[in-house]
């Protein structure tokens, strides 16, 4: 057994002390199939953010910016014509580009996961990706969207592709009718994945946004996880509010954790919390609180009904619960260092790390993917978790994302991400946010291991 | 959900109470709360089995309900062959099967009416949450009379259809099932396997599978093969997207679940609960005797899992393989009674003590967690127990428990007592439709750290009255 300071940071790959096994054996390249406008992009997109938010090193590689780099300026959907060998020639080095990089990726940059995203169409191209990666020892997993609703794809057209860098100096009829002819250029060469032929395969057919799915030889865990995760997600317009608790009389003190109760401003902002969340007209709102007293009594005061989730209490400070800043520079030094060296993976003795606590809300956000409107109640150190999720920041990011009380935030998906609204309730609070410090070193003196601590009484 | 206009609230918001059992936050003035439960729904769901004979539909049916019980949601399994057993007490041949056996269908049928009104009984009278209706249902026109009840009493439905044509598979299903059948038990094997081969066959002309089109706007999910490949269809809900999950991640592949806790610890000779101690040196002893009898035991490609705590993990060590550590896998949080006796436990909080043995299951130990925390923490481990093959996982006292009790189908009042003394491997290998469990106590002594429900309860006990049952220590 290793020195207890050091335990917890020991963190490698495969032998690795996270929460849950790490899984890794080959590397997985993800495929996409389809037709143009059909969601891979998307879906591929949101795949890659999920995967890395849970702990698998994923990069998406997507083929049509590989060609946007080699032709600088696109003119018509002629360039798409199966017949124009000279583009045909072009988007081939693309593709063969972006396997390379993948191969990069997994060898150089111990990428776990990768997503392939190109329409892929022709049994020959996806013959080409599958020896490619038989022959580096990668795993294949296909995933095939299958649309024929003309609403969906118009509508997908108008969210992505009117913005995209080759019709940006295009009216919007234009742009539709060429990419219609873009679109139309795949079609007679279209090869779907075929039951029969390639049984042997492993893949996931999606048929129109989520309505039906054909899955077929799941191999792995990994393969298991992305195919329940694409179960789960849709593409119906909602919106998620996130909020923590109204301040609490521990936050008034500058103590973490704990259990307490709402102070008078707290109170007032739960009050006001109220007023916007009645002010929003939200259809069908669910509201979502942790099992801690704070959210509890925050969403009391909305007077509708709500769900406490266990999941969602705050991070386990272990021995460090209800102490201050203060307090645990001084009983626990070496303990305060070791977290600003590396907060996201730092675990709190007979505590918690931010990485545990991303592995507890795994369950929250499948459910949020599934749920519509919903207002989740929730702590600071979630909240980062949760935040990071849906703005896909990375680890190193997320224990400092910004999340201060009385604030409401509104994310409204679009496109290929996520608007974020901020409402600030005007109610007073604390700031609980306590920036890295310079000095990171174990033997740093106090003044500057407390130099980013907030205020408070 | 309520109206939000329902409960507007102009004035004071509404004192919270702690639950002292659960340690849940509540309102005073008792308004429904809803917890954060498997299943939010509030419409019952109907689960409908669809196949031939001889496709898995009761060994899906049973693992099914045994899952959905164990994460919490209340299931029950209704096969309609029982009903037809209990009905017509003796089965003569296949020929009561024959589509134009007017006598028969007539039995059959009544039988199906039969378990729907249980169902109907069980769903909206009982309480449960969750229905299974294990039979062929191969018609169109039975599925049909189903999605009618249903609707009439406001359920879900949701349809589990196994396809296979592989004839191993089939075959050996028959053998593992079937022959001990009360159906067959006065027939030798060759008779047996002849009259269900004939008895598939009757249903087999009239077997329409669910359409993709004709079906489209039914919920389903069709297995083919044993798991090779699966079409879903409209899945409306949370607890369908877990059925499905959990459906898509089993397998029927042979192979054994060593269960164990680590070995003997320093605490645990003190009486002292949870904590992270060391082996003491019976329990380094134990496992070197877990070494050999896994490198005697000759397991295939054998994973092995542990917790995070120093008493599992020196547990693997001496195995000599490569391990995998699962915080998930710790022992149960004790929160503010963590290292301590029961006698202190007794001394210092009578009245959690007490909470705890009127409860044991759901009691939440202050800042701590309860067993009922412990299975929802635990239930990617099984989900992922399923995918695996041979596997042993070295674990804790409450942890094997909660295991224990999903394999074995053990209720919640039954789990937190289940016995897992100290030094003894269980092996659970899938068999027909449950778990053969073979126990081997290895041989060296330990603390028993098992502490039965006393008899007396009550939170006025005396301290004799509730540390009765404390097993000896140090």
């Amino acid at each position: 057994m290793e020195p207890p300071q050091l335990e917890h940071l020991r963190r490698r790959r495969c032998d690795s002390a996270a929460s849950v096994p790490q899984f890794c054996n080959s590397p997985t390249m993800i495929v996409m199939v389809g037709l143009p406008a059909r969601g891979k992009t998307y879906i591929s997109k949101k795949l890659t953010r999920y995967l890395n938010w849970i702990g698998v090193p994923t990069k998406s590689f997507n083929v049509g910016q590989y060609r946007r780099e080699a032709v600088k300026i696109y003119k018509d959907f002629e360039f798409f014509n199966p017949e124009n060998e000279e583009a045909m020639k072009i988007r081939k080095a693309c593709a063969s580009a972006a396997l390379k990089d993948v191969a990069a990726y997994f060898s150089k940059e111990q990428g776990q996961a990768a997503v392939f995203d190109a329409t892929n169409t022709t049994r020959e191209r996806r013959a080409v990706i599958l020896s490619y990666a038989k022959e580096r020892g990668y795993k294949v997993f296909f995933v095939e969207s299958i649309c024929d609703n003309p609403e969906i794809i118009a509508e997908n057209i108008k969210q992505v592709k009117l913005g995209s860098p080759d019709y940006v100096d295009r009216d919007e009829d234009e742009a539709m009718k060429d990419f219609s002819r873009r679109i139309d250029c795949y079609k007679s060469s279209y090869m779907p994945i075929d039951d029969e032929k390639d049984r042997k395969l492993s893949y996931i057919k999606i048929f129109n946004v989520g309505s039906r799915y054909l899955v077929n030889q799941i191999q792995d865990h990994i393969q298991s996880r992305i195919v329940y995760y694409l179960m789960n997600i849709h593409v119906t317009p909602r919106s998620i509010y996130l909020s923590r608790h109204g301040e609490s009389e521990l936050n008034l003190s500058g103590r973490i954790g704990g259990d307490s109760g709402l102070s008078p401003r707290g109170h007032k902002y739960a009050k006001g919390l109220a007023t916007f969340i009645r002010g929003q007209n939200i259809k069908e709102l669910k509201v979502w609180t942790s099992h801690m007293k704070r959210t509890i009594q925050t969403a009391e005061a909305l007077g509708v009904q709500y769900e406490q989730w266990k999941a969602l209490n705050e991070i386990d400070a272990g021995v460090c619960e209800e102490l201050t800043y203060e307090e645990i520079q001084e009983n626990l030094p070496e303990e305060f260092a070791l977290r600003d060296q590396d907060k996201y993976r730092y675990r709190y003795p007979k505590g918690e790390s931010y990485e545990d606590l991303v592995h507890r809300l795994e369950p929250v956000i499948m459910e949020l993917e599934r749920q519509e409107n919903v207002l989740v109640i929730c702590h600071q150190a979630v909240f980062r978790c949760l935040l990071a999720y849906f703005m896909n920041k990375p680890a190193e990011e997320l224990p400092y994302l910004r999340c201060p009380l009385h604030t409401v935030l509104k994310l409204t998906p679009i496109a290929y991400g996520c608007k974020v609204e901020s409402f600030f309730l005007n109610i007073e609070a604390v700031n609980t946010h306590r920036e890295r410090p310079g000095n990171v070193d174990i033997n740093r003196n106090p003044g500057e291991a407390l130099q980013t601590v907030p205020d408070h009484i | 959900m309520l109206d939000n206009e329902e409960f507007m609230l102009e004035n004071s918001p509404r004192e919270l109470t702690q639950n002292p059992l659960k340690k849940i936050w509540m309102p005073c003035r008792n308004a429904h709360i809803a917890q954060r439960r498997v299943c939010m729904t509030n419409c019952p769901t109907l689960i409908v089995t669809v196949g031939l004979p001889a496709r898995g539909k009761t060994y899906i049916s049973k693992k099914l309900t045994r899952y959905l019980n164990w994460i919490g949601v209340p299931t029950k399994e209704f096969n309609v062959g029982q009903y037809r057993r209990g009905c017509l007490k003796i089965y003569k041949s296949f020929e009561f099967f024959r589509p134009d056996n007017e006598e028969g269908l007539k039995i059959r049928r009544q039988c199906a009416l039969a378990a729907l009104n249980d169902v109907r009984q069980y769903l909206s009278v009982e309480g449960g949450q969750v229905a299974v209706f294990d039979a062929t249902n191969t018609t169109r026109e039975r599925r049909g009379t189903i999605v009618k009840f249903a609707e009439q009493n406001g359920f879900k439905v949701f349809f589990v259809e196994s396809v296979c044509e592989d004839p191993d598979v089939i075959a050996q299903n028959i053998v593992q099932v079937k022959l001990d059948s009360p159906d067959y038990i006065h027939c030798n094997t060759e008779e047996a396997i002849e009259d269900f081969m004939k008895r598939i066959k009757c249903y087999e002309s009239s077997y329409q599978p669910l359409d993709e089109v004709l079906d489209r706007d039914l919920s389903y999910i069709k297995i083919i093969d044993v798991g090779c490949r699966y079409l879903v269809n409209r899945v409306l809900d949370h607890v369908q997207s877990r059925i499905v999950y959990y459906l898509m991640n089993i397998h029927i592949t042979p192979r054994s679940i060593y269960l164990c806790r680590h070995g003997e610890s320093d605490l645990n000779i003190k009486g002292r609960i949870g904590g992270d101690s060391a082996l003491s040196p019976r329990g380094k002893e134990y496992a070197k005797c877990l070494r050999k009898f896994i490198q005697e035991q000759n397991i295939k490609d054998l994973k092995v899992w542990t917790s995070q705590m120093k008493r599992t993990i020196q547990t693997a060590e001496s195995l000599g393989v490569p391990y995998e550590q699962w915080k998930s896998l710790n022992e149960i949080d004790a929160g503010v009674c963590e290292e301590m006796m029961y006698e202190e436990i007794q001394e210092h909080f009578p009245l959690e003590f007490a909470l705890r043995d009127q409860d044991k299951y759901r009691y939440r130990y202050p800042k701590g967690e309860s067993y009922e925390d412990l299975v929802q923490r635990l239930e990617p481990v099984i989900m992922e127990l399923e995918r695996q093959e041979n596997v042993l996982v070295v674990c804790h006292q409450a942890v094997m428990r909660c295991l224990l009790a999903y394999f074995l189908d053990k209720t919640a009042d039954e789990l937190p007592y289940l016995k897992c003394p100290l030094h003894t491997v269980l092996k659970l290998t899938p068999m027909a439709y449950g778990c053969k469990v073979e126990s081997v106590y290895l041989g060296v002594d330990s603390v028993n750290t098992h502490r039965d429900r006393p008899e007396n309860v009550r939170v006025q006990r005396t301290t004799e009255d509730a540390l009765l049952t404390v097993p000896a220590h140090l």
